[in-house]
């Protein structure tokens, strides 16, 4: 086997941190939409939530696109094996988050109930769907999925959901309505902030006894941790998660909110690393494994990728930033009352 | 391969990428109109020029939600149904799109918040700056897609190696004289889309003597800029026209329903192919040279017939000269359409008859800009990309059932969005600009 090259690796860990950065930020608003019909009991809270996801949503979704847009430069054979075989659940996906798109701006359009009822529908389903699948997804990626020599997949929808895989995709939705409801109480005042914040400590629970069921299957039914024990600093991922998450139900706000996405970023590197240099193992013989070696594309792309992912990103960065912080503000009365409010 | 996977993946990628392009140009070209009629009110201070960046702006907005999700769907088609193409061409086109995420689609997705969001909350200044970045960034968006598509027609700066094509000189793809020709086509066309679409909603309200004075402001600002850019988008077309000839013949011969290689070739005004027969039904009304000066600017020049090529090369030649015929007609309509508008752009109101035209040329630019579209992938088949790879070739190995529910999907879902996109496009759009600040109704601008 090809030794693997700097430019490979590099690549891998950016391929990693990218799907993060994308739980990261869309994690809140999804989650946020898997709460709505849960948390709000009036059309105001309803707005409220809606509000809160308003400016962000969209930019968030954007590292999706990156995402996906990465492994087909980086890694054209990862991109190519993984989106085919994982067709039905990658279309649902999509699907789902066209249907949540489209209910954030046409929701407040025309004034009806059944018309902004269709909506929070589309809206919830389209938050959940998402959530739930890129769970269940990566969890199969983590135990491998049947893939052949020539990268066809012998499998269908029902093989991915698996014990294993529906773990991880609950873990995924906690995670992210935890995420959610978190930024919600931020984002929100009086009663719908205390139902948030009483709400968030509830999930967190949930979130931590899954996530330990999880780190215990993981031991069981994949080899996660073999990386670790031939390279025992990358343990620092799982450790850090967990402190993470437990200083997240220590903190308040913004802090919580911010070890939380510590907590899902360490968790995907904890993932993700774990089948490294895989990208898609397969369980029909590792010899058959996509992996940053045999999916990569050539030194000249990376290189030129690489320049340019080393100017724009921390660019993007900044930008996203400053628009988080001009509307860091609570969403207000005031605030739905203007033209411009979902 | 399967026959089967390889048509319903075509016919879905079909469906995705025309219901996708319907909202696009409107998105290319209306940011550049809402950026102008921001420009003049931060200038000027004229309220009514506020009105108009809102009321276009919404519409803008609505158009702009299915142009996103849309697009998501087509990025992860490469993927989904064309996963032997990806992984053959990755190298270079994934770059392409990876890159069109980093550098524009960021941009725009960010600031367009900014701007929907911020009218209370950045200066007016720094407001007006964001929708110039959507306008640049959404145009610059299109750049990098169209490098993409243009490697497909025609492959540059690539060397076989490892059973794929890899990059080899990053500049020969960036520079790639056909994806140039066909992004300035695209992007005029785009452009002009837009300058009809608020000449054709300003023309209804006008109809109506609704708001006169916004609508003739409206129309003003759309007048001028819509007649240079349909005189724009036939003089890149010709360009692009001339690039084809010279890049592929077969697409050029199929587009003319050119059979036999002449010198002098003349053009009919009138043909229908007979495709079985490789010859046409009817060809009359020659002028003679004019297909070959139109190719090469020369009217005695040699124009190849498409029976000159191997039949398996053979694009459809039906679609492909229907498509070619009815964009160009549509071209010229446009031409006199918008001239008409610049004549009377001053009082509008006062000519019924060219402000009906004009609402009911709305339709007409996407149709147009489709049969443009449809012209330049059918033309290219039976390729992906370009004598580089078949399109059979290229299809995802998996079953033909999972690809003919996800088209049914696709069908039925952007079916149903379509119909609530234009039913709201419609809605916002006849009940014209929000009531002037001040009257007690609004809160939203200070």
């Amino acid at each position: 086997m090809p030794e693997i090259t700097m430019l490979e690796t590099i690549w891998f860990v950016l391929w990693v941190l990218l799907w993060g950065v994308y739980f990261v930020l869309d994690g809140f608003d999804l989650g946020m939409g898997v709460l709505l019909p849960f948390i709000s009991s009036n059309e105001q809270e309803r707005r409220v939530i809606y509000n809160a996801a308003g400016p962000f949503w969209d930019g968030n979704e954007v590292w999706l696109i990156t995402a996906g847009g990465v492994t087909f430069a980086a890694f054209p054979k990862a991109y190519a094996v993984m989106f085919s075989a994982l067709y039905a659940p990658l279309l649902l996906l999509l699907f789902a988050l066209i249907f949540r798109a489209v209910s954030f701006e046409y929701r407040n359009k025309v004034d009806s109930d059944g018309w902004r009822k269709a909506w929070d529908l589309c809206q919830f389903l389209g938050s959940l769907l998402p959530a739930l699948l890129l769970g269940v997804a990566f969890a199969n990626l983590f135990q491998g999925i049947p893939i052949d020599g020539e990268g066809v997949y012998h499998g269908n929808i029902l093989k991915l959901l698996n014990p294993y895989g529906l773990l991880g995709g609950v873990l995924f939705v906690l995670m992210f309505v935890y995420h959610g409801s978190l930024w919600l109480g931020i984002k929100s005042t009086g009663g719908l902030r205390e139902k948030a914040v009483r709400l968030s400590k509830f999930i967190w629970l949930l979130l931590t006894l899954v996530a330990v069921l999880f780190l215990v299957a993981s031991y069981l039914f994949t080899n996660l941790y073999d990386n670790i024990f031939k390279m025992p600093p990358l343990a620092i991922f799982p450790v850090l998660a967990v402190v993470f998450l437990l200083g997240s139900r220590a903190a308040r706000g913004y802090a919580a909110w911010a070890l939380n996405a510590g907590f899902i970023l360490c968790a995907t590197f904890f993932g993700v690393l774990g089948i490294f240099p895989a990208m898609i193992p397969s369980n029909i013989d590792p010899a058959y494994s996509i992996t940053a070696m045999n999916a990569a594309s050539s030194e000249l792309t990376l290189t030129i990728m690489l320049v340019v992912a080393l100017i724009c990103v921390p660019v993007v960065i900044a930008y996203q930033t400053w628009v988080y912080v001009v509307f860091s503000h609570k969403v207000t009365e005031k605030e739905l009352q203007s033209e411009e409010a979902y | 391969m399967d026959v089967d996977v390889a048509l319903l993946s075509r016919l879905q990628f079909a469906v995705a990428v025309f219901f996708h392009f319907i909202f696009v140009p409107l998105t290319l070209g209306l940011s550049v109109l809402l950026a102008v009629m921001e420009t003049i009110y931060v200038r000027t201070g004229n309220e009514q020029y506020k009105r108009m960046t809102k009321f276009w702006g919404r519409l803008f907005l609505i158009n702009f939600a299915l142009g996103i999700v849309t697009g998501i769907t087509l990025e992860f088609q490469f993927g989904t149904n064309w996963s032997r193409y990806a992984e053959y061409v990755g190298d270079i086109f994934g770059s392409l799109l990876a890159i069109e995420a980093t550098v524009a689609f960021f941009l725009e997705s960010t600031f367009i918040a900014l701007w929907h969001f911020g009218w209370d909350k950045v200066s007016k200044r720094t407001h007006l700056v964001s929708i110039w970045l959507v306008a640049i960034a959404s145009n610059l968006s299109a750049l990098w897609i169209i490098l993409a598509n243009g490697w497909m027609q025609h492959p540059v700066g690539y060397h076989l190696v490892n059973g794929r094509a890899e990059l080899e000189n990053f500049f020969a793809v960036l520079t790639n004289p056909y994806a140039w020709g066909q992004y300035f086509h695209t992007l005029s066309g785009a452009w002009m889309l837009g300058g009809f679409f608020v000449l054709g909603v300003s023309a209804w309200h006008l109809l109506r003597r609704n708001e006169t004075d916004f609508f003739k402001r409206s129309v003003r600002v759309a007048a001028a800029f819509t007649l240079i850019l349909t005189l724009l988008v036939a003089v890149f077309g010709h360009s692009q026209g001339t690039s084809v000839a010279e890049y592929q013949p077969e697409k050029l011969a199929a587009m003319e329903a050119h059979w036999e290689t002449k010198s002098g070739a003349p053009m009919y005004l009138l043909t229908w192919p007979d495709e079985q027969n490789k010859r046409n039904y009817v060809d009359i009304i020659p002028v003679p040279g004019l297909l070959s000066f139109m190719a090469y600017t020369d009217f005695g020049a040699e124009v190849k017939g498409l029976n000159s090529f191997p039949e398996e090369d053979h694009p459809p030649v039906l679609l492909s000269f229907l498509s070619f015929r009815l964009m160009v007609a549509l071209g010229g309509l446009f031409i006199l359409l918008a001239l008409l508008a610049f004549l009377y752009r001053k009082d509008l109101e006062e000519h019924p008859l060219v402000s009906r035209l004009l609402v009911c040329n709305i339709p007409l630019p996407y149709l147009a800009l489709a049969a443009g579209w449809a012209l330049a992938e059918v033309g290219r088949q039976p390729w992906i990309v370009y004598r580089l790879m078949r399109t059979s070739e290229a299809v995802s190995p998996i079953p033909a059932y999972s690809v003919g529910i996800s088209l049914a999907a696709f069908i039925v879902v952007y079916a149903l969005l379509g119909i609530v996109a234009i039913f709201l496009l419609h809605k916002y759009a006849t009940r014209g600009p929000a009531p002037v600040p001040g009257a007690a109704a609004t809160e939203g601008g200070k």
